[in-house]
């Protein structure tokens, strides 16, 4: 038997060829890839997973290649930190950072799914690859492309962060800057897919893309010693993450790898754009669209096209849902910088402090674990947080310079110096 | 009022491969059902078992999401250009 069965529809449950289509035909419902896995149950194992390389590819089993991945093949196995410096400072007992800041090569979670998406790609002879991207998409396809040698076309809403476009132009990719937002972009790549033949990442590719996310998941099971976490905080933008990430848990589960699964999941959004947790807070069973305004643009979808089953996701877990000012995102990326060294962009500044806030409503449980998904990189945004987070004190390359300075700024102890000699300056 | 509708490729097997089709409706429910005598079937694409566009389907009336405007009593004026557009994943 097969590994692979084929593409299924979420929504009706028609059956597709393995191919590049991504919606169905009947009901417009998203595709996604069926595995066999009493097939794969055979031979997958927690020794076959220890075996092989420290990279997402150990869980190649589970994810939709035929053969070896022609790009990415070091992305994945990113730390999970233990935060204790957070948990204190949360008043928690267990916190961990599940770390893909420092995903390589492109630094977000993207990696992970382009590197399935542009290996599925060429498996099915595509030459020019592109996606529609709030920029770490972007960044990840680009930089895969240049990678695979394949054509890049990558479209970006116009006002997206300088260190997001730079970091895109750099592969050499042609990148078409749309007067519109996320939204807007995404609309003109469904009819771009459509009509030249292109493999767009998260368009014709997407059921191959988003399975790429479930690795998130996986490694956050193995790394906690083959245990699932009580809450993972998640945060949402087109809300596929979010779903795979439990998906992979529960994959997990029926294969033996973990014996329990007590995880709630919840989303994190922006309050300038979430229609995904005002769906989950009010209980609504219609996702509402939304007209984005937040600096977290990376997250900035004002219509998730996966956004009903996250809200559904966080409900079936038991989880929940929650949302945060744009001056919260900035304090949330500076608390997690400040007490475990993490530099995360404005994404993940609003999943630090949407768990924050689910702690202090009571939702999140004090005494239990928590996972925090970190899926970006805060030297990309930092125009959001410049002149928010102090500044630098300028002083004269002098001894004088500097302790007038730490005096006139009541910073630390001022070294006391018995014979200063003169210093010239 | 003929308006011309941008048709998205899962549907293009209905419409004999024609990416754009041009109809006369006055507004998105009429112009549904206005696809649907012209190409059989097209309807129960766009629509579920009560009636109600599917939730995974995106419409614009000139660049405008109906849900912004009035849904599927969204007025179509002559010349509008009308897209059906499958939702598709964050990035």
């Amino acid at each position: 038997m097969a590994r692979i069965l084929g593409l299924h529809c979420r929504e009706c449950g028609e059956i597709y060829d393995i191919s590049p289509v991504h919606v169905c035909e009947l009901c417009f419902g998203p595709l996604e890839i069926q595995y066999n896995y009493d097939e794969i149950g055979q031979t997958f194992s927690r020794q076959t997973i220890l075996d092989g390389p420290l990279t997402m590819w150990r869980y190649a089993q589970l994810l939709p290649l035929n053969g070896e991945p022609c790009v990415g093949r070091q992305v994945g196995y990113t730390p999970l930190v233990k935060a204790d410096n957070l948990a204190s400072k949360l008043g928690v007992k267990e916190v961990y950072i599940k770390n893909d800041a420092v995903s390589h090569p492109t630094l977000s979670f993207k990696d992970r799914v382009v590197a399935v998406a542009l290996s599925k790609a060429r498996e099915f002879g595509f030459e020019v690859v592109g996606c529609a991207s709030t920029g770490n998409l972007a960044n990840s396809v680009a930089a895969h492309a240049a990678e695979g040698n394949f054509q890049a076309y990558i479209f970006i809403p116009h006002d997206l962060e300088q260190g997001k476009v730079v970091g895109t132009l750099v592969y050499g990719a042609t990148v078409l800057s749309v007067k519109g937002n996320y939204d807007e972009v995404n609309r003109l790549c469904s009819e771009v897919a459509g009509k030249y033949g292109w493999g767009l990442a998260n368009v014709n590719l997407r059921p191959f893309y988003s399975d790429g996310s479930k690795t998130f998941g996986y490694e956050i099971a193995e790394q906690l010693g083959w245990k699932a976490p009580q809450h993972i905080v998640c945060p949402s933008a087109g809300g596929s993450l979010l779903t795979k990430i439990y998906k992979g848990l529960t994959e997990f589960q029926k294969l033996g790898l973990i014996d329990s699964l007590p995880t709630r999941m919840y989303a994190a959004q922006a309050t300038g754009c979430s229609p995904i947790t005002t769906m989950v807070k009010e209980r609504a069973e219609i996702m509402r669209p939304v007209r984005p305004n937040t600096i977290a643009k990376s997250i900035a979808i004002g219509n998730p096209a996966d956004g009903y089953y996250a809200a559904e996701t966080c409900r079936k877990s038991g989880g929940w849902a929650e949302d945060v000012t744009d001056d919260e995102v900035v304090d949330g990326i500076g608390l997690l910088a400040q007490t475990e060294g993490i530099f995360t962009e404005t994404a993940g500044g609003v999943t630090v402090s949407v768990t924050k806030k689910l702690i202090e409503q009571g939702v999140i449980p004090r005494d239990e674990s928590i996972v925090i998904c970190i899926t970006g990189n805060g030297l990309k945004t930092q125009e959001a947080i410049l002149g928010k987070i102090g500044a630098t004190i300028p002083i004269q390359p002098s001894l004088s310079s500097l302790e007038d300075a730490l005096l006139s700024h009541r910073i630390g102890v001022v070294p006391r110096v018995a014979n200063r000699e003169p210093v010239s300056v | 009022m003929p308006v011309s509708v941008l048709i998205p490729t899962p549907l293009r097997k209905l419409t004999e491969n024609q990416d754009v089709v041009s109809v006369e409706a006055s507004n998105v429910d009429e112009l549904v059902n206005a696809l649907d005598s012209k190409f059989p079937g097209f309807g129960g694409r766009l629509r579920d078992e009560s009636g109600a566009l599917r939730r995974f389907i995106n419409v614009y009336v000139t660049d405008e999401d109906i849900r912004f405007l009035q849904n599927k009593d969204t007025a179509l004026k002559d010349g509008d250009s009308v897209s059906i557009v499958p939702a598709i994943a964050g990035g």
